[in-house]
Order: C-alpha cells, then sequence, then structure tokens
C-alpha cells in the first residue's frame, strides 16, 4: 500500500488549500480596506436623495403691499426605462418645445441614467400644465415636478427687486449649498437678501433597490431635514411713490433716489430705461436676457446706484458746511462776484453782480463765491501746505458718504471718484499745486463723481442737520425682526448744527426765489439745490438735490436727468412732483407733471439737434 | 449491543468537525435571512421566504446527520457502486425527464420538492472512486487502473455536461488532489496548479500575453539552465529585475510611451527562434518540443480568439459562453462582479453591521442567497467577517485532512480526500467569483448558499466521511 510513502504529501496538498486561502485575504484586504471607492460606487447605487425646494420669501413694500411673490411652476421630469410608445407630436405641443429639441433633451436624460428621473423642462407655466395633466395618463414615463416661479406684481423697480436665476458652476463650486437646479437672486433684493428669502432646503434620503424602486427612508429618516420656508422680507420702498418716479422718468435716461432721512430708509430708488422684471422669469429669461443686455441704453444697468456723475453745483452746499466748520468763512462772509471769478489765467464764469453773502450765494449758486471760498479753505495756514488741508477736506467730504461706499444693503453700490493728494502730487507734483490747480472742486466739477444714492445720502445729512443713517432697501425681515445694525447707527459729520441752519436757509431760498423754483410745492417747505454736471459727450445733465419739510424734513431726494441741461429744466420739477406725490398724495400742478410724463430726452433726433 | 453502539458512536464523534458545519449552517442562515431581509416581513419562521425554507432545509440536514451517524458504518463501501450506478441512472433521466430552467435540465419537480440530481451525483463519485482506488490490487502506475478512475469521475461528469451545467462539471477536477495522494506524479498536480494560475491571470491580462510572459521565463530558464538550479535561478532573477528596471524607465521618464503587453510580445518573438535554434543545435529534443507546443498554445489562443470576436455572430458566442458556464451579462460587461466587489467592498474593515447592507438587501447584487451570498458577508461583516468565514472553511477542509491521514482504511482515507477537495474547490471558485479572481461560474458555497438539494448533499457528503472516521478502529 502507498499510504506510508505518499503520507507526506498531505503538507502540499495543505499547503496548496493554505496558500489559496491567503491570496483571497489579501485581495479582499485591498478591495475592503485599501479601496475606498467601492464605498463610494455603493452608495451612488442605493441613495436617492430627493430636495425639498422650500417657497422663496415674499417681497413687501413699506406699506404692505406685495412686490413679489410666488407663483406654482411645473418641472416635467422622465425616467427613460419606463416610457413606452407615446405621441411625441402631441407632448411637444403641450409643452411648447420643437420634436429636435425634446429629442436632444431625451437623450440627455437617458444618458444620465435610464433608470432614474431627470428634469427634461423647466419652469411650466400653470396653462400648459393643466393641459398636460388631463393627458398626463398618454405619456407613462413622465412626471411633473412642482416647483415655483418668481412673480413680480409691478412691472416697476426691477433694480430695487432684482432677479434669481439658476445657479451656475461657479457659484455651486463656490457654495456647496447651492446645486445644479437651484434658484439664487443675483442682483437687488433677491442678491442681498438671499440668505433670507430662499429658507433652507429640505432633504430626504431615500434607499432604492436595483430598479430604482424606493424601498423606505434611510435610517428611518434620520438624516432627513424638512424644508424651511424663506422668511418675508419689507422693504423700505414706497411702491407708489417708486411707480410714480418712473412714471415721470419715462423716456428720459437718469436716475431719482429718496431717503427718509431720519432712518436712512429708501423710499424710491429709480434707474431709468429700466425694465419689466417678469421679463426674468423662468424659461421667459433665456430671452429676454440677451436682448435687455445688448440695448444700447442699458436698461439694467443701475444708474441710481451704479452711475457717476459729477455733483455740480449740489457740491456747493458741502464746500459751505466745511468752510463754516473750518472756520475760513462764517454765515456772513461776502465775496464780491463781478460777472466771475479770475485770478491769474483761471477764470470761472459767473452771472451775478456785487457782492453777495453765504445764503445769497446758495440761493444763486455763485461760483465766483465758493471759488474764493475754496482758495481759503485749500490755502489754510494751519494745515501748512495745500495738500495736507486738501486731505482734510476731502476726509469732511467723505465724512458725508460721499466719493466712498456708503455701505447699504444694495450690491454693486460704486465708491465713486474724490482723488487722494497723492493723485494730485503725482500729476502736478509735490508742492506745485494749490487751491486755483483744482478750483473746479469748489463747484463739484473736475475730478469729482458720485452716484445719485451718495448725493441723496449727502442731502439727507443736510436735512439731519449733521449726520446720516446708512441708506438701505429692507426695513424689516419676517414678522418683526430688524436689519443689521449698522443701518440704526447715526454717521455723524461732526460739524456744527447751527452751520447747516445757515446752508438750510440758503437752500429754502433756492426753491422760493432762486435757481430751483421749479420745485416749489404749495404748501410745503422745500429745500433744494440744482446743479448741472458738464457732460464731455453732450448736452449737460440736470441735477436737483431737495429735502422738505424744512423743519421736519420727511424725505430727501436727489434726481438726475441726463442731457437734460439744467438742473432747473428738468430734475428740479421733477423733484418737486415726487416730494409733493410722497407728502400729499395729490398733484396740484398737473401742467408740470404732464410736461414731465411728455418729455422725451431719448429720441435720437432730438439729441442729435442739441 | 445496540445501545452500547450508540453510546459509543457519541464518544468518537468528531465534535470539532459538528461544531465547525454547525457554525457554517447558521452563520449561512443570518446571512440568507439578511439578504433577502424586508422590513415589512420579519417573521424567521415564515416558510413561504426563503430564510424560512431553508431553516426547515438546516432541521432536515440534523436529522440525515442522524440517520447516518446510527447508520452502519459498512454499508457505504459495500453500497457504493449501487450509489453510483443509482445516480448515474437519475443523471441520465434528467436529461429526459428534468425540468428545464436558466438553459439547463438539471432538475427533478417532484410535487413540491425540487431535486438537483448533479448535487448528489458529488458523493456517489466520491464513495465510487475510494471504492475503486482502495482495492487491494490497485496501482496507479498502472494504465488500466488509471483510465478506470478517470472513467469513473468522467461518466456523470460527461453527464452534467450535457445538461449543461459547466459549475458542477469543474468539481470533478477537484479530484486530482485525491489522484496526486494516492501516487499520481506531482507534475500533473503542478500542471493543474499552473494552468488554474494561467487562467487566473488571464482574467486580469490578455491570455496572449500571459503565455507571451510564460514563452519568456521558459526560454531564459532553458538557456540559463545548463542542468544547474542556481543558474536557472539567476536567470529568471535577472529577467524579473531587468523588466522591473525597464518598467520603471517606461513609467516615470517616457510617461508609459511603450505598452508593456505589447514589448512582452515582441520579447517572446524575438526568444522564441534563440531557444529553437539552441535547442536544435544541442540536441535536445524536449526542449524544442516543449518550445514548439507553447508556440502552437499561441496560435491556437490566437486562432481561437480571432474567431470568437470576429467570425463568430453574437448568438453564437452567446451560445458558447452558456456551455462554458460563464454567466450571461445582462447589463454589459462583467456587471454581476463589478456589483458583487460593491458590495464587498463597500462593508470595509468591520462592515456595515447584520441587517444593514444595502447592496445585497436592494437586488443591486444578482443571486444573493444562492452563488452570491459571499457578498452579504463582506458588505455586513466586513473585511473581519469574511476572514472569518475563510478562517472556519480552511479549519473545516484542515482537520479533514487530519482525520483521513488517521485512517487506517484505505477506502475512508481516500473518501476523506475527496471531500476536502470537492469542499475546497467549491470555496475557491464560490470566493474567487464573488471577489473577481474567477470568472462567474455557478456553483453554490457549501453549507452556506440558499438552496436544499446543495445543502442536504453537502452534509451526507461531509458525515459519511465523519461516520466513517467514528468508527476508524474497527475499520480495516
Amino acid at each position: 500500500m502507498n499510504e506510508a510513502k505518499y503520507s507526506d504529501r498531505k503538507f502540499i496538498i495543505g499547503g496548496i488549500f493554505c496558500t489559496i486561502a491567503i491570496i483571497y485575504i489579501v485581495k479582499l484586504f485591498t478591495i475592503q480596506v485599501m479601496d475606498s471607492s467601492y464605498k463610494l460606487s455603493a452608495e451612488s447605487n442605493v441613495f436617492r436623495r430627493v430636495i425639498d425646494y422650500p417657497a422663496r420669501g415674499l417681497v413687501f413694500d413699506r406699506n404692505g403691499k406685495l412686490l413679489v411673490y410666488n407663483e406654482s411652476s411645473y418641472d416635467v421630469l422622465v425616467t427613460p426605462n419606463a416610457v413606452s410608445e407615446f405621441d411625441t407630436l402631441d407632448l411637444c405641443n403641450i409643452l411648447g418645445i420643437t420634436v429636435e429639441n425634446f429629442r436632444t433633451e431625451f437623450k440627455k436624460a437617458v444618458r444620465y441614467a435610464p433608470y432614474k428621473e431627470s428634469v427634461i423642462f423647466k419652469q411650466l407655466t400653470k396653462q400648459r400644465y393643466s393641459t398636460l395633466q388631463e393627458k398626463m395618463y398618454k405619456f407613462p414615463g413622465f412626471d411633473v415636478q412642482k416647483r415655483t416661479a418668481r412673480r413680480y406684481g409691478y412691472p416697476y423697480a426691477a433694480h430695487v427687486l432684482g432677479y434669481i436665476r439658476e445657479a451656475d458652476t461657479s457659484l455651486i463650486n463656490r457654495e456647496p449649498y447651492y446645486k445644479a437646479g437651484d434658484y439664487v437672486g443675483v442682483a437687488g433684493i433677491e442678491k442681498s437678501y438671499e440668505k433670507e428669502l430662499r429658507g433652507i432646503k429640505g432633504l430626504k434620503i431615500y434607499v432604492v433597490d436595483v430598479k430604482n424602486r424606493v424601498q423606505g427612508k434611510y435610517k428611518d429618516g434620520k438624516y432627513d431635514s424638512a424644508a424651511v420656508v424663506g422668511e418675508n422680507v419689507t422693504s423700505t420702498l414706497d411702491i407708489d411713490l417708486q411707480v410714480y418716479g418712473e412714471k415721470l422718468m419715462q423716456n428720459k435716461v437718469g436716475a431719482i433716489v429718496a431717503i427718509e432721512p431720519k432712518t436712512g430708509e429708501i423710499l424710491a430708488l429709480v434707474s431709468t430705461p429700466g425694465y419689466d422684471p417678469n421679463l426674468l422669469v423662468g424659461s421667459d429669461m433665456a430671452i429676454n436676457y440677451p436682448k435687455l443686455v445688448r440695448d444700447r441704453f442699458r436698461p439694467m444697468y443701475n444708474r441710481a446706484i451704479m452711475g457717476c456723475y459729477p455733483p455740480g453745483s449740489t457740491f456747493k452746499t458741502i464746500n459751505a458746511l466745511i468752510g463754516m466748520h473750518e472756520g475760513v468763512i462764517g454765515p456772513t462772509t461776502s465775496f464780491p462776484c463781478n460777472g466771475g471769478f479770475s485770478i491769474g489765467r483761471h477764470i470761472v464764469k459767473c452771472h451775478h453782480g456785487g457782492s453777495l453773502d453765504l445764503i445769497s450765494a446758495i440761493e444763486h449758486s455763485c461760483n465766483a463765491y465758493f471759488c474764493h471760498e475754496f482758495t481759503r479753505i485749500i490755502g489754510d495756514r494751519k494745515y501748512g501746505r495745500a495738500d495736507s488741508a486738501y486731505s482734510n477736506w476731502r476726509r469732511r467730504v467723505q465724512s458725508f458718504g460721499l466719493g466712498r461706499k456708503l455701505g447699504s444693503d444694495l450690491s454693486q453700490e460704486v465708491n465713486g471718484i474724490i482723488y487722494s493728494k497723492d493723485y494730485f502730487n503725482r500729476f502736478y507734483g509735490e508742492g506745485h499745486w494749490s487751491a486755483l490747480t483744482i478750483i473746479s472742486l469748489s463747484i463739484g466739477q473736475g475730478e469729482l463723481s458720485f452716484s445719485p444714492l451718495q448725493i441723496c445720502n449727502a442731502c439727507a445729512t443736510i436735512a439731519n442737520r449733521g449726520h446720516y443713517m446708512i441708506p438701505h432697501i429692507v426695513k424689516m425681515i419676517g414678522k418683526d425682526s430688524p436689519v443689521d445694525a449698522r443701518f440704526y447707527e447715526p454717521q455723524e459729520t461732526g460739524i456744527a448744527k447751527e452751520y447747516f441752519e445757515t446752508v438750510i436757509q440758503g437752500m429754502y431760498q433756492v426753491c422760493e426765489m432762486g435757481t430751483g423754483r421749479s420745485a416749489r410745492v404749495p404748501g410745503v417747505k422745500v429745500c433744494g439745490k440744482t446743479g448741472t454736471a458738464q457732460n464731455p459727450h453732450g448736452k449737460d445733465h440736470s441735477i436737483f438735490e431737495a429735502f422738505a419739510p424744512m423743519e421736519d424734513p420727511k424725505i430727501a431726494i436727489a434726481v438726475y436727468v441726463e442731457n437734460g441741461g439744467f438742473g432747473a429744466t428738468y430734475a428740479a420739477p421733477i423733484a418737486g412732483l415726487m416730494i409733493e406725490k410722497y407728502l400729499n398724495d395729490t398733484i396740484t400742478r398737473k401742467d408740470v407733471e404732464q410736461r414731465m410724463f411728455n418729455a422725451n430726452l431719448m429720441n435720437i433726433d432730438a439729441q442729435m439737434k442739441n | 449491543m445496540s445501545k452500547q453502539r450508540g453510546a459509543n458512536i457519541l464518544f468518537s464523534l468528531d465534535w470539532p468537525v459538528l461544531v465547525l458545519y454547525t457554525i457554517l449552517v447558521f452563520m449561512g442562515w443570518l446571512n440568507i435571512y439578511a439578504a433577502v431581509y424586508d422590513e415589512k416581513y420579519t417573521s424567521i419562521f415564515d416558510f413561504g421566504a426563503r430564510y424560512g425554507k431553508q431553516l426547515a432545509w438546516i432541521g432536515v440536514s440534523y436529522i440525515i446527520i442522524i440517520l447516518i451517524m446510527a447508520s452502519n458504518y459498512r454499508i457505504y463501501s459495500v453500497l457504493s457502486y449501487f450509489i453510483y450506478g443509482a445516480i448515474i441512472l437519475l443523471l441520465a433521466l434528467v436529461l429526459v425527464a428534468g425540468k428545464e430552467s436558466h438553459g439547463a435540465k438539471s432538475w427533478f419537480e417532484l410535487g413540491m420538492f425540487k431535486i438537483q440530481p448533479s448535487e448528489f451525483a458529488k458523493f456517489a463519485t466520491a464513495l465510487a472512486l475510494s471504492r475503486f482506488m482502495s482495492a487491494f490490487e490497485f496501482d496507479m502506475t498502472k494504465i488500466k487502473n488509471l483510465i478506470i478512475s478517470v472513467g469513473i469521475i468522467l461518466l456523470p461528469a460527461g453527464l452534467i455536461l450535457l445538461q449543461p451545467d459547466m459549475g458542477s462539471v469543474l468539481v470533478y477536477f477537484s479530484m486530482i488532489f485525491v489522484f496526486y495522494r494516492q501516487g499520481l506524479s506531482g507534475i500533473f498536480l503542478w500542471l493543474v496548479v499552473m494552468g488554474i494560475g494561467i487562467f487566473v491571470t488571464t482574467l486580469q491580462y490578455e491570455l496572449i500575453v500571459v503565455i507571451a510572459a510564460l514563452v519568456i521565463v521558459a526560454g531564459v530558464w532553458y538557456l540559463a539552465l545548463g542542468k544547474n538550479l542556481i543558474n536557472s535561478l539567476i536567470g529568471v532573477g535577472s529577467i524579473i529585475v531587468l523588466s522591473g528596471i525597464f518598467w520603471l524607465v517606461n513609467h516615470f521618464l517616457l510617461d508609459d510611451k511603450f505598452e508593456l503587453h505589447l514589448l512582452i510580445v515582441a520579447a517572446s518573438a524575438v526568444l522564441t527562434p534563440a531557444v529553437l535554434v539552441y535547442s536544435y543545435i544541442k540536441k535536445d529534443w524536449i526542449a524544442t518540443f516543449v518550445m514548439i507546443g507553447l508556440i502552437g498554445c499561441f496560435a491556437v489562443v490566437f486562432s481561437v480568439d480571432f474567431v470568437f470576436h470576429n467570425i463568430m455572430t453574437a448568438h453564437q458566442q452567446t451560445l458558447i459562453n452558456v456551455f462554458l458556464g460563464l454567466e450571461n451579462d445582462p447589463q454589459g460587461t462583467e456587471y454581476n462582479v463589478v456589483q458583487s466587489k460593491i458590495a464587498i467592498g463597500s462593508g470595509g474593515f468591520s462592515g456595515k453591521g447584520y441587517l444593514q447592507g444595502t447592496q445585497t438587501k436592494f437586488n443591486f447584487v444578482p443571486e444573493q442567497a444562492t452563488d452570491f451570498i459571499f457578498c452579504t458577508v463582506g458588505e455586513e461583516w466586513g473585511f473581519v467577517g469574511a476572514v472569518v468565514v475563510i478562517g472556519l472553511f480552511v479549519s473545516l477542509i484542515l482537520r479533514i485532512i487530519y482525520l483521513a491521514e488517521k485512517q487506517r482504511s484505505a477506502f475512508a482515507r481516500i473518501y476523506g480526500y475527496c471531500v476536502a477537495s470537492i469542499l475546497f474547490f467549491h470555496i475557491a471558485i464560490n470566493l474567487g467569483m464573488t471577489i473577481g479572481l474567477v470568472p462567474v461560474i455557478g456553483i453554490p458555497l457549501p453549507f452556506f448558499s440558499y438552496g436544499g438539494s446543495s445543502l442536504w448533499s453537502f452534509t451526507i457528503l461531509l458525515f459519511i466521511f465523519i461516520r466513517m472516521d467514528a468508527s476508524r478502529d474497527e475499520l480495516l
């Protein structure tokens, strides 16, 4: 027998068995412990994440009028594997798309995942949805997911309210909250208050089997979260005033900003030409957005906060205040005006005779007076050289919120232009420039440029006699939550109240008998200042700033009409009408109103003639 | 007398095997429960569900064990040819009267019971082979004995091939270990082991590349040999070092400009004529013959591959795949293997926890209660659980070999080796398939997989040996 002879072979046989067992264990170790890709594959196999989209918050105006709301819209979904024969043409007609379009979308869905649902058509309107709903049984494999579409209650205030659109890849990469297909505010209140308005998406994790059939909630919903509806937002806007402003500005290029001085609340923020915010909703956006962007009047450009214009003579009020504060002039200081200001080869033209004090200088917008005053400010001995005096002046100007971002809750605010002394030192050489070199700054021309919002804020500062509240567009979040604390902090200029009274007296006289008479409102003490911004590209811009009533200001306003000529021509009457509308709600000067409605400065022929 | 024998049986029963068997069967049941677990129906004793049925079948297996242990140990040797003949008849009958499912006629349907004769053919063949090999005059070196032994295996294997059920046929090749233990030249075992090695490697690389690599190794081995082991080791070693250096240069300096596969084929093309010429000059006909044989393999593989992919229609390819027992692939390339690996791989080190597996529970893995039951182990019990299961199987097999070597009867020893080999082959193929080391061949994992026929046949196979072992002192 062989047993003894071959008995040792048990070791070889056992050895082979053990070797193979070890090879298997090593392989198991590599796929189970070393390689983590299998875990990810397993998750993508089995989890279906269903997002619960919350309704976006509503936006109201200061009087509770609904500005922005949601309307049901529907996304059409398809699960390619569940689709059986259907009438493609019929479905395309209901959806309002071409068959080719439908085919490409369908192929995309197949490529994405034949077993999984994917969106084939977005933001179906209510009407089309009801047609589809009736015929749904004819289209197996198709489903409808309820979403919301944004709707705007008024075809105005587009720049203030902004718009939403689908999150793009760069945003999705930057902020992991957003996923493809989410909507996000990209301008106006929709952008600034995105976090409050959007709410919080809910998530339900379902476990699915190999056929993508739901098998239940993952861990009994332990990781699920409920959607939180977006907060409603109350704007500071007075929609009636806003609409009125936009109507007054129709066929004109320009901006109106109105602020309640006590609170800094923006009552109206007009930029014309504007557009109907409903143009940028849902599937219409794809058609309208390029049109708006290509329009040569740039309707999407918010001139009220992004436009930069020289302040013109409205700036004289600021220089008057700084001069008095620095002690270079007093309320009664007079300067001669003989039809202009000339030192050396500099001549700044003016149209008065004799000698004027400060109040009359403001009333008549005397260039010569402010040139004299400005030479005193910059030539002030206590600052030594001109550039230090200039720096001090610049700091004072900026204390009015001019030439720097105000920090409002409107995105896209611009700084404006007010150069530091280094700019002039570089340009003219250190010690080689003086007040005379930069004399145009005295009357708000030259190297100065501010946005209408900044000018309006400066006007509100005067109305408040020395401080301003940071302008803001939102009053309240939810039922009673206040907005950011910075909007309740007064921003002081440090200039004494009595100086303001002098300037305000001057501004009152402007509207009573000076350059701004067309802004007069019967029964209301309006204080204002005209301005004319030199425009190298065409006719001057018409500017007017005002507040009213004089003793207890309720509204401060700045009006810009591009190519409108003198401040008195268009800006002042528009400002007057706006004030009257806001304070009295009735317009007495119907003829002025009509003239403003009808004025057309966007007519190309009319512009050519000027 | 009878009472005393019963007490003896309990005393001499190999308890380690019974304990290992019990652990494996119940672990298997737990995993079947997990694989078909549904939160809506949680009753353990639901005999409509698979785990309920499996529980019943486990109960029956213990009755089978008691019956076998109570039986006379001599009957297996005496009745072995009779049992073998009966099973051969059944295998023939199933081809005529069997029920066809999945394209194979493997089942008898008797009322509510389904029986798969090929499962029971394993122990019958093992009995017959042991009986023949244990005959006093048996000598492995006699060609006639060898042919009859192989014939005993090929007869049932051939009948099963006609069903066709390639997976079950392959199991009979495991008998190579029994032949080896009984005195077959080791060359044959090594050929089989090498063959399996090459086969498994071809799952990772193209067959042509593997053969080309073999040619290189063989050629260098031969040229450097000079009948000297040291020289040949130096030769093979230098080949490994050189190819390692080349791979590093290619990968890091040349940005993988050269495709490794092509280079191996090219190198073998250069080396082969050199070896041929050398062996011809040296008049070493064996070497020439081996080299020509290898070139022949190369040509055959190449042409088969070409014919299969370029000349045959898709339908013909499917037929061949089904014939070879390669399961058809409903969702494209290797869907089953990919899903199986995902399930096991996602288990990680310590697993997702019992009943927490998602891949197996939600049917991502096909046949998750039968052939792919190991996926549930890998997913829910992790690497730890998988190693424990492999460890249990290895312990069982080694214990069987240990017991087999203690037998005084050649019949019992040979039968023991048959049991160990069949179990090993089943386990190796099944586990290898789930982790992608072996192609997908549908055979169950012993004691684990769902199914009465399979559980009972493995129980019978194992406990006939344990019965004989219990009486090993009486058996001669």
